[in-house]
């Protein structure tokens, strides 16, 4: 396929998917402004306010950037496993399929979607935080690269996940069951430094705590974690998942029989 | 052994496949489309014709054998094969939230065409197919008939040489399978090769000049469809008369039988080999006089069924 036939391939799925994501703004947009926007109030103001410091920070400061990076992480994951498997449930997935578009096109295209709307949700939650707290960015392009490698991390395995899904069910239970843990439990609401060395190294383990701390470090420029180590491993873990999503993409796990 | 030729819009040989459950949906394909060429692809549900287009169109993966369109390999030519089929499939497979002008464009994105030359392309073939006042209305607000004329303007968007239609008028009323029929002709006229897959015997004898039956994955007829219909021994005709039929017409041949219908109408069964002028006459002779003539049966169905049972 030519260069600029492949190109406009990837421009028409990544239009195609924002498209879709901002048909349904009241389902994809507005819910996650209203659900940190609760945290902010509720975490943040009211009871933030008894807790103090934490990290060396107001509390609400300190919980913004996981808040933000929280909802990058949810809605590009949810974006690309809701709408690769509803075009697989449609079969609106056969009509690329058909097409010459390239397999590692139709995966990019997807993810890129899945990455709008992790960065259009953490834009519109980060707008909001400024009814709450003032922020001020510390390292900017860092912020945006985090954000940017996370969202396609999420993105990435999100694409897996509907790869294998066979019905609106298994689109779920990976965000109930292990996505929302992995969160809560990564830095969002806490520094590791509470736990004790055991609880330490468990936490260790959790990539999203790599991804809140840089993203918290270059905010605040503060953070728990390697921010070098961080960076490396949001790299290795965006190329791995890339492989693997392409790999079952070329042998046609769960789209070819 | 199969050989590199552009002159068959697609050469099929030894093609197999077995699905995970174990089901063998074919047992060694060998088949030929000219290019230009109307072909049916006739057979029972569950005999091999959709897994067929669904290796063709890279859906389904081969057990083994070999595809070539327009003499390239579908494995190796990937993008020169796709660039060359349009497929219209038999289930709906569009997204039903999306505008009707919006799928046919992004359908053209998917072959490297945007901007006029993609909206240009989705009016032509959307006004061709009466959808163009339609087309800012969302998909899922078409009629069945609708629907099906819009996945065939989808794959005709990057104007293929082969189009293939897996069951195209399954539902739709007379009126307007009608109208596709002369829609597909035209296109055929214009160069496009058609293989077509359909329940509607009658819109196979119409449409198309070759046919290959199959069944249980294995084609069983592949001939054109002028020879298949040759097969035929016998023909019954109606006639319908202006008048009261008072007595059934008499016919002094042995190979004529006639009966009644009703009392305006009989039926008159004879060799396909004879003409029926020698009918006319006789009827004349004994002063009826006919309004109209009809086949009873589809032609093709008996041919169809006689395949299938031998």
């Amino acid at each position: 396929m030519q260069a600029n036939h492949i190109y406009i391939a990837f421009e028409t799925i990544l239009i195609k998917e924002v498209r879709r994501f901002m048909r349904i703004w009241l389902q994809t947009l507005v819910p996650p402004a209203i659900t940190i926007g609760l945290y902010f109030l509720i975490f943040g103001n009211l009871i933030g306010g008894r807790i103090g410091q934490m990290g060396g920070y107001n509390y609400v400061d300190f919980i913004v950037p996981g808040l933000i990076m929280m909802a990058v992480i949810q809605n590009a994951y949810a974006n690309v496993s809701s709408s690769f498997f509803s075009n697989k449930f449609q079969r609106c997935i056969e009509e690329i399929l058909v097409s010459p578009v390239p397999n590692y096109i139709i995966l990019l295209g997807f993810v890129a979607g899945g990455m709008a709307r992790g960065v259009a949700v953490g834009l519109i939650v980060t707008a909001m935080s400024f009814f709450f707290t003032s922020l001020h960015i510390e390292h900017v392009f860092l912020t945006l690269l985090v954000v940017l490698l996370t969202s396609m991390v999420f993105s990435l395995a999100g694409f897996i996940n509907a790869l294998y899904a066979n019905t609106f069910d298994d689109i779920s239970i990976i965000p109930t069951f292990v996505l929302t843990p992995l969160i809560y439990l990564g830095g969002v609401f806490y520094s590791i430094e509470l736990l004790p060395s055991f609880g330490q190294w468990i936490s260790a383990l959790n990539p999203v705590l790599y991804m809140v701390n840089t993203f918290r470090y270059g905010i605040l420029g503060n953070s728990d974690v390697n921010i070098v180590g961080a960076l490396f491993m949001l790299v290795v873990f965006s190329a791995g998942l890339f492989a693997v999503a392409l790999y079952l993409l070329r042998k046609g796990t769960g789209l070819r029989q | 052994m199969l050989t590199n030729n552009p002159k068959y819009a697609i050469s099929i040989r030894g093609l197999t496949k077995t699905y995970a459950n174990g089901f063998q949906a074919l047992k060694g394909i060998d088949l030929d489309v000219q290019e230009n060429d109307f072909f049916a692809l006739l057979g029972p549900n569950g005999a091999g014709k959709s897994t067929i287009i669904g290796i063709i169109s890279t859906l389904v993966r081969a057990s083994s054998g070999t595809i070539q369109v327009f003499g390239q390999n579908v494995a190796t030519h990937v993008y020169e094969t796709k660039l060359s089929l349009g497929i219209v499939p038999q289930e709906i497979n569009f997204s039903q939230f999306e505008k009707v002008g919006d799928i046919v464009i992004t359908q053209a994105g998917y072959y490297g065409l945007r901007g006029e030359l993609a909206k240009q392309r989705a009016e032509k073939y959307l006004r061709k197919l009466d959808l163009w006042e339609k087309r800012d209305n969302r998909s899922r607000m078409l009629s069945g008939g609708m629907k099906r004329r819009l996945m065939i303007a989808r794959a005709l968007v990057h104007e293929p040489r082969l189009l293939i239609l897996d069951e195209p008028t399954a539902g739709v009323d007379i009126e307007l399978r009608r109208s596709m029929w002369e829609f597909l002709q035209e296109l055929n006229r214009n160069g496009t090769t058609i293989i077509l897959t359909t329940h509607y015997l009658e819109e196979a004898e119409s449409l198309c000049r070759n046919i290959a039956i199959i069944n249980q994955g294995q084609i069983v007829e592949n001939t054109s469809m002028r020879k298949l219909l040759d097969k035929l021994a016998r023909q019954t005709l109606i006639f319908d008369t202006c008048d009261e039929l008072k007595t059934l017409p008499a016919f002094n041949d042995s190979d004529i039988q006639c009966n009644a219908i009703d009392s305006h109408s009989f039926e008159v069964s004879l060799s396909t080999s004879r003409d029926i002028n020698g009918l006319y006459a006789a009827l004349s002779d004994q002063g009826v006089l006919i309004k109209g003539m009809r086949n009873k049966t589809n032609r093709l169905e008996e041919l169809f069924l006689s395949s299938l049972k031998s």
